[in-house]
């Protein structure tokens, strides 16, 4: 699993793709709902838990596209198929690459938004860290799985967003809401039950990408 | 005591309606190399793939080394080398991280990996992305990464498509040796002359079906052909 | 295949196939009129607070629909077996169907009962989701490479989306009722003590039930048939 892990980690420092697009549209997204809210308004800050989340989930939909599109250049999902491991192996590692590549577009995207929003750096800004690795933990876990799906299908582009973003709205809601709420000064022990539904969305997920990855890819 | 390697009964397989094979019985034995010829859509390809646990049948049974492919779990994959159209390899890698990618999958030795470009002829090469190799050193690798982990079993789909004279004596050079050692082979192939010298046995596959399997010594072009050509009564 | 076999007994096609139809019409034509001219208007929403009726039978089939493609397509993935597939398929049509007579329905009572066409609140939004789950499963199926394919996305996101409805509920409802809510919602059995409400809202549960088993039922069939339709083709092919 590590073996894949690292190659796909080589590829992305070879052609930095993944990043480019992540970066991208995250970084897009921020500008365009940052204009679309009334910078002078007061309700400003109660758009940045969304605004946030929606430059998660639309770069999210392009990253994790992308990891499938790369493996059908000289079929090498199929010579990854022909490996003699488990296809949830297969699938853990997948995932778990999109979930570091999503994490690391953070590293430009979460100041930027603090820029934006006039946020300053503070305990609450850690506590959205948090709920920013569990939400895009479940993010991922559902995507790879759908994105192996959708990359085999007409009209990809398409395909994976109509797909994934009715099953991905738990992560949608409990993102945005934690996130306000920490952003709002609220600790931890306040939005437990949001954590909950996000760790429990993780879990879920990554157990049923596990169990039917298999059926996804093959032919 | 010669093992089956490959046993296919009833084999049938479907894509929407058609049937690229229809109820195609064949034993492939241990160590014995195998030249499939047919005309284009005859099922070769598709043969291969469900030998090589990339397709599931449709129909009937598929046997490698005495297990049967639909309860197989890793472990069988172990023992196949493929190679096929596509190469498997990532275009921005080179070929040396490739195959080192492949021997960790596999674990295999990353000794292995050296000795391998060494004998494909891929030194040079060795550290500039695949995107930029020529289709013949690519193929060459594609074969290193069939060869990486000592397979029992090699599947090749036109091994020789597309290359130049120097990449195919390479290649027949070292599937020599591969059979010196006692791999069973199965290719398939439209160079009959190259096959049938690689090859001690030949099928010839039509529509799905198998219309021919003997010595290789005994086909010729004309024969082949010949034998594309044949209708089913009724 | 023995499921098929056992429907396939003339009797039950019969019933089916004929008298199943007829059964539907007069549970419809029964229900319309308690609707319309059997029951009393309710005391505070007037008359429009008639669609209810037509709102919650169909809302009640279109979550049982999901669970339904949801279990049908966990034995096809599972077992395989044609007939799963067209009950997965079969079910999520039918569940598309009720989920948007709902989403058509619900606004147009809303509207003069709340003053709005809509509000975020568990219930709604949970159902525009599921709608939205029921038709990206239709859509895969249709675009997806082959039939088969296509059956087994549909199932993987059939089983995904079942469990993820409960999960959406539970995140919706928690975020509605931490803003207080815009509207004070009055959906379900609140106010409804006369039995000739109680009457007219069984038998309208009666009816939507009929007429789904029937369209399941079709739906079952037409696939069936589609499928004999298919073997025939290939034998075709494999005789020429």
């Amino acid at each position: 699993m590590l073996a894949i892990l690292l190659k796909d980690y080589l590829i992305e420092l070879r052609t930095k793709e993944t990043l480019a697009a992540l970066l991208t549209l995250g970084v897009l997204t921020l500008l365009v709902l940052s204009f679309a809210f009334d910078p002078t308004s007061e309700l400003r800050p109660l758009a940045a838990p969304g605004t946030l989340w929606a430059a998660v989930v639309f770069s999210g939909v392009l990253a994790v596209n992308r990891s499938f599109l790369a493996e059908r250049d000289n079929a090498c999902l199929q010579g990854l198929l022909l490996c003699p491991i488990d296809r949830g192996t297969i699938y853990l590692a997948k995932a778990a690459a999109n979930f570091l590549f999503m994490l690391a577009a953070q590293v430009v995207l979460l100041p930027l938004f603090m820029v934006f929003f006039n946020l300053t750096p503070s305990g609450a800004l850690f506590r959205v860290c948090l709920v920013l690795v569990l939400g895009i933990l479940g993010f991922a876990a559902a995507g790879t799985l759908f994105a192996a799906m959708s990359v085999r299908t007409r009209a990809r582009e398409v395909m994976l967003p109509l797909l994934l973003l009715p099953i991905v709205m738990p992560v949608l809601i409990g993102g945005v809401v934690a996130s306000g709420a920490v952003l709002a000064g609220k600790g931890l022990g306040e939005v437990q039950q949001w954590m909950q539904l996000l760790v429990v969305y993780d879990v879920v997920l990554l157990v049923v990408g596990w169990l039917a990855f298999e059926y996804a890819v093959e032919e | 005591m010669h093992e089956a390697a490959i046993r296919a009964e009833q084999l049938t397989r479907r894509f929407g309606v058609v049937a690229a094979l229809n109820a195609v019985d064949l034993t492939v034995l241990t160590g014995e190399a195998v030249a499939i010829f047919g005309p284009n859509g005859a099922g070769k390809t598709t043969l291969l793939r469900v030998c090589g646990t990339l397709l599931r049948p449709s129909a009937g049974r598929v046997h490698l080394f005495g297990e049967d492919l639909r309860g197989a779990g890793a472990a069988v994959r172990r023992r196949l080398g493929v190679l096929s159209h596509q190469s498997f390899l990532y275009p921005d890698l080179t070929p040396t991280e490739n195959l080192e990618f492949y021997a960790r999958m596999y674990r295999v030795d990353a000794a292995r990996v050296a000795e391998l470009i060494d004998r494909t002829g891929l030194a040079g090469w060795a550290h500039r992305p695949v995107r930029t190799l020529s289709r013949g050193l690519e193929q060459r690798c594609a074969l290193a990464r069939a060869l990486l982990h000592h397979p029992d079993l090699l599947l090749l789909d036109e091994p020789f498509s597309g290359l130049d004279v120097e990449a195919v004596q390479q290649i027949e050079t070292l599937l020599g040796e591969e059979r010196r050692r006692g791999v069973t082979m199965m290719l398939t192939t439209h160079d009959v002359e190259r096959g049938a010298a690689l090859c001690e046995r030949a099928l010839v596959l039509a529509r799905g079906q198998l219309r021919w399997d003997g010595p290789s010594a005994d086909l010729s072009r004309e024969r082949v052909e010949g034998l594309f050509q044949i209708r089913r009564a009724g | 295949m023995s499921d098929d076999e056992s429907i396939r007994s003339t009797g039950f096609r019969h019933i089916a196939n004929d008298v199943l139809p007829m059964v539907v019409l007069a549970a419809m034509i029964a229900a319309l009129w308690a609707v319309f001219l059997y029951v009393p208007s309710e005391a505070d929403q007037g008359v429009v607070q008639r669609i209810f009726y037509f709102h919650l039978p169909p809302a009640i089939g279109t979550f049982v629909m999901i669970f339904l493609v949801a279990i049908a397509s966990a034995v096809y993935l599972w077992r395989g077996g044609v007939f799963w597939d067209r009950l997965a398929q079969a079910s999520a049509e039918v569940g598309l169907l009720f989920c948007s007579i709902v989403l058509t329905v619900g606004p147009i009572w809303a509207k003069p009962i709340w003053g709005t066409w809509w509000t975020w609140d568990a219930r709604l939004t949970t159902t525009l989701i599921l709608w939205m789950i029921y038709v990206a499963y239709l859509v895969v199926r249709a675009w997806a490479p082959s039939r088969e394919q296509g059956a087994r996305y549909a199932a993987i996101l059939g089983i995904v989306g079942a469990i993820d409805v409960p999960i959406v509920q539970r995140s919706v409802y928690w975020w509605r009722t931490i803003h207080p809510a815009v509207l004070v919602t009055r959906e379900g059995g609140h106010g409804l003590q006369d039995p000739r409400m109680q009457f007219t809202l069984i038998l309208c549960f009666i009816a939507f039930f009929l007429l789904g088993a029937w369209l399941l039922w079709v739906r079952l069939e037409s696939g069936r048939v589609h499928d004999e339709a298919e073997a025939l083709r290939m034998r075709l092919a494999d005789a020429r």
